[in-house]
């Protein structure tokens, strides 16, 4: 855990104090705008009333408590999870409900998941080029050029030839971000992409995470890393019981948070 | 011995067919079986009930009775023309597709579900996160299973000898008019089937280690 955690009353705290968030690079334009949606699994009501605009450039934190419906809430961006109702639009173009319309609209946004999911039976090289030559229709040698280039970016380009089983946990989650890259994507989603790794391996992934942060790309992170939200967020979303709770800048949520839920949740990071 | 090598144009001519069967019925088979297994789990309704209804319902049928039905029933529905050969390859492959879904239904459930995941999400549709991510995987789970049900089917054959079929499970036929002793006749088909079902296990092995590094 990084030291800069919530102060909760501390006084002292200047809500402007640490590192000034990036707001240069939003333009303001919507770009990911999530209205009124609600999720049922059976009987089991995950997202209440959901709604959430994310800007171009920006970068929005979902934190909230296990079961509060935050990676449900991402998942439902690019449709890996369905919702009873509601609408969800990504660059003005409503989600398509199937088929090859939601797989096009699916290569826009890309996706990390907590537990890496780089495919198993191919190479470093081979999980980064795939999108690009068979749903962009690159060549072989660009797609592999752009590759090595993310690759490099990440660290990891030495290690192109190997199988995903070889690598560390949080070498895997940096190849599945360049993976993500690779398409161009518009915006970034991140369901909880630290949670299965070591305190090391942690680190290493977060600095990917804030240098892509710091270029301007729009993304959505679902974390229990406080100290990522403090660095990087533009703007945190609290969620609980499948509701929004909150939702402010990181420096007002995490010293002065308006709501008990979240004073609760974050008073218990604290004491941890 | 000299029953092998006296009648070997016999022993040759039985099983080229044999083998001729075995391959196409085996072609024939995974094409189809992939087919099937697919449909099972395709997100459309539809497939899954007609994967469901078919795998159910040849599986189940003896696969003698489906032998009759190909070499009798089938020059009753007024179709092409079809030899014995091509409707015994027919029948074989359809029963052994069913075999063959299920156990690539079997190896896909290996496949944990965030390949498929990961694959839609960088906009592969269902065809390509099947063939290019799940398939290819669970191939690989199921290689000692997969090569059970085509040595199965390499036995199988023997049976398209009851329809007019010559093949080797008929040499024993053939050879009983020329005035061979049936027993060592017998023996040396089933040694040569050994020898057949062998290569197969090196098929597997092969395999086996081929794919066992790249996990």
């Amino acid at each position: 855990m990084q030291p800069n955690e919530p102060s909760g009353t501390d006084a002292s705290a200047n809500p402007f104090e640490t590192t000034s968030n990036p707001i240069i690079a939003s333009t303001g334009e919507p770009l990911v705008v999530v209205e009124n949606i609600e999720k049922y699994y059976g009987d089991f009501h995950a997202l209440k009333n959901v709604s959430l605009t994310v800007n171009k450039g920006e970068v929005v934190v979902i934190i909230g408590p296990s079961g509060s419906g935050k990676s449900t809430l991402c998942r439902t961006i690019n449709r890996l999870e369905t919702i009873t109702s509601g609408t969800i639009r990504i660059d003005g173009t409503e989600l398509p409900s199937e088929g090859k319309p939601l797989a096009q609209l699916r290569a826009e946004v890309g996706m990390v998941f907590q537990s890496f999911n780089l495919f198993a039976h191919k190479t470093i090289l081979e999980n980064v080029t795939l999108g690009p030559i068979k749903v962009r229709g690159l060549s072989k040698a660009e797609a592999e050029k752009t590759a090595l280039a993310l690759l490099d970016r990440v660290g990891i380009k030495h290690q192109a030839a190997k199988y995903p089983a070889q690598l560390s946990g949080g070498q895997q989650q940096r190849v599945a971000i360049a993976r993500a890259l690779a398409m161009k994507p518009k915006v970034m989603l991140f369901d909880e992409p630290t949670s299965a790794l070591d305190p090391e391996m942690i680190t290493e992934v977060l600095d990917v995470m804030v240098g892509l942060a710091k270029e301007g790309m729009t993304m959505v992170v679902v974390t229990h890393e406080m100290g990522f939200a403090r660095r990087a967020a533009d703007r945190v979303l609290f969620m609980a019981d499948g509701e929004v709770v909150e939702e402010n800048g990181p420096e007002e949520f995490f010293t002065a948070p308006k709501s008990d839920r979240a004073k609760d949740f974050l008073s218990k990071l604290l004491v941890n | 011995m000299d029953t092998l090598i006296d009648n070997s144009d016999v022993f040759i001519a039985g099983f080229r067919t044999t083998i001729y069967l075995f391959l196409i019925s085996a072609v024939g088979a995974l094409v189809l079986g992939v087919v099937i297994g697919a449909m099972r789990v395709a997100p459309v309704k539809a497939a899954n009930v007609f994967g469901t209804v078919y795998v159910n319902t040849v599986r189940n049928t003896p696969l003698t009775l489906l032998m009759f039905f190909f070499a009798f029933g089938y020059d009753k529905l007024g179709l092409i023309d079809l030899s014995y050969f091509t409707l015994a390859a027919v029948a074989l492959s359809m029963y052994t597709a069913s075999y063959v879904a299920e156990t690539i239904r079997s190896g896909i459930n290996t496949v944990p579900v965030g390949q498929a995941e990961a694959a839609r999400a960088i906009g592969l549709p269902f065809t390509q996160t099947l063939g290019l991510i799940v398939l290819p995987q669970a191939f690989r789970a199921v290689v000692p299973p997969m090569v059970s049900v085509f040595v199965a089917l390499l036995k199988n054959t023997t049976i398209a000898a009851g329809f007019s079929v010559a093949e080797a499970g008929a040499i024993r036929a053939t050879l009983s008019e020329r005035g061979e002793p049936q027993l060592v006749v017998l023996l040396w088909v089933a040694a040569i089937f050994v020898a057949l079902v062998m290569i197969l296990s090196l098929v597997q092995n092969r395999l086996e280690k081929k794919w066992a590094v790249s996990r």
